[in-house]
């Protein structure tokens, strides 16, 4: 549902994450991307497809990789009003997780609602 | 021969033709996304139980720790540190990385 807001017009925006962190530098930079967005009042969705439940897993410790743990962060967007966080069922199950391995609440969604769920976008941005 | 792999098994097949070529006596070393490997209860776990009964298989802990999989690493699946990469590197004749 798009809602008139100060700059005008909010849109649907939904960020498609399919990549395990720190192994690229895509996870990351989609949360990156997804705080500075929040800051323009937007209608935002987060998806996790594939590999991307990885960035969701509890118990991420990278102080003998020397990287940034950037999980905890996750656990902020619900600052920001991103609280649509959309998990790929046959993801988790293939990896043998479940929502309660993950560090926020999420929706877990089949594949076919997952479809349903980008069909009502106005901007998809994929990581 | 010392097998590394760094590639989830979920996206790529990176691992799966590596375990292919692996002989008996071998190691295959998982590190930076090829670590999801070595979790438990896995759709791909199946395929690395079956190869531990041929090849020595290892996981690197800093990569293990980083992606949270610290608890479900599969029995039989040794971690190794940074000192560990590199005494395998040593004992062994050659090194293939399944990039």
């Amino acid at each position: 549902m798009t809602e008139e807001n100060a700059g005008g017009v909010a849109k649907r925006f939904l960020y498609v994450n399919r990549r395990a962190p720190y192994g690229t530098i895509y996870a990351l930079e989609s949360l990156e991307v997804v705080l500075i967005g929040a800051a323009f009042e937007q209608d935002v969705s987060l998806a996790f497809l594939g590999d991307g439940v990885y960035q969701l897993a509890k118990g991420q410790d990278t102080k003998a990789l020397q990287a940034k743990n950037f999980s905890p962060t996750f656990r902020a967007l619900e600052d920001y009003d991103v609280t649509k966080l959309y998990v790929e069922k046959e993801a988790l199950e293939a990896r043998g997780l479940t929502a309660a391995d993950l560090v926020v609440p999420v929706e877990v969604v089949d594949a076919a609602r997952m479809a349903e769920i980008m069909e009502a976008q106005d901007v998809i941005l994929s990581f | 021969m010392l097998h590394t792999v760094n590639k989830s098994p979920f996206e790529h097949k990176a691992l799966e033709t590596c375990l292919r070529f692996a002989r008996q006596g071998s190691a295959v070393l998982l590190i930076e996304d090829g670590v999801y490997a070595a979790a438990r209860d896995t759709a791909v776990a199946k395929d690395v139980q079956e190869a531990l009964k041929r090849v020595q298989v290892y996981a690197l802990k800093p990569d293990v720790e980083a992606r949270g999989m610290q608890n479900r690493v599969m029995d039989g699946v040794r971690l190794v540190d940074y000192g560990g990469f590199v005494d395998l590197v040593v004992e062994h004749n050659a090194v293939q990385s399944w990039l």
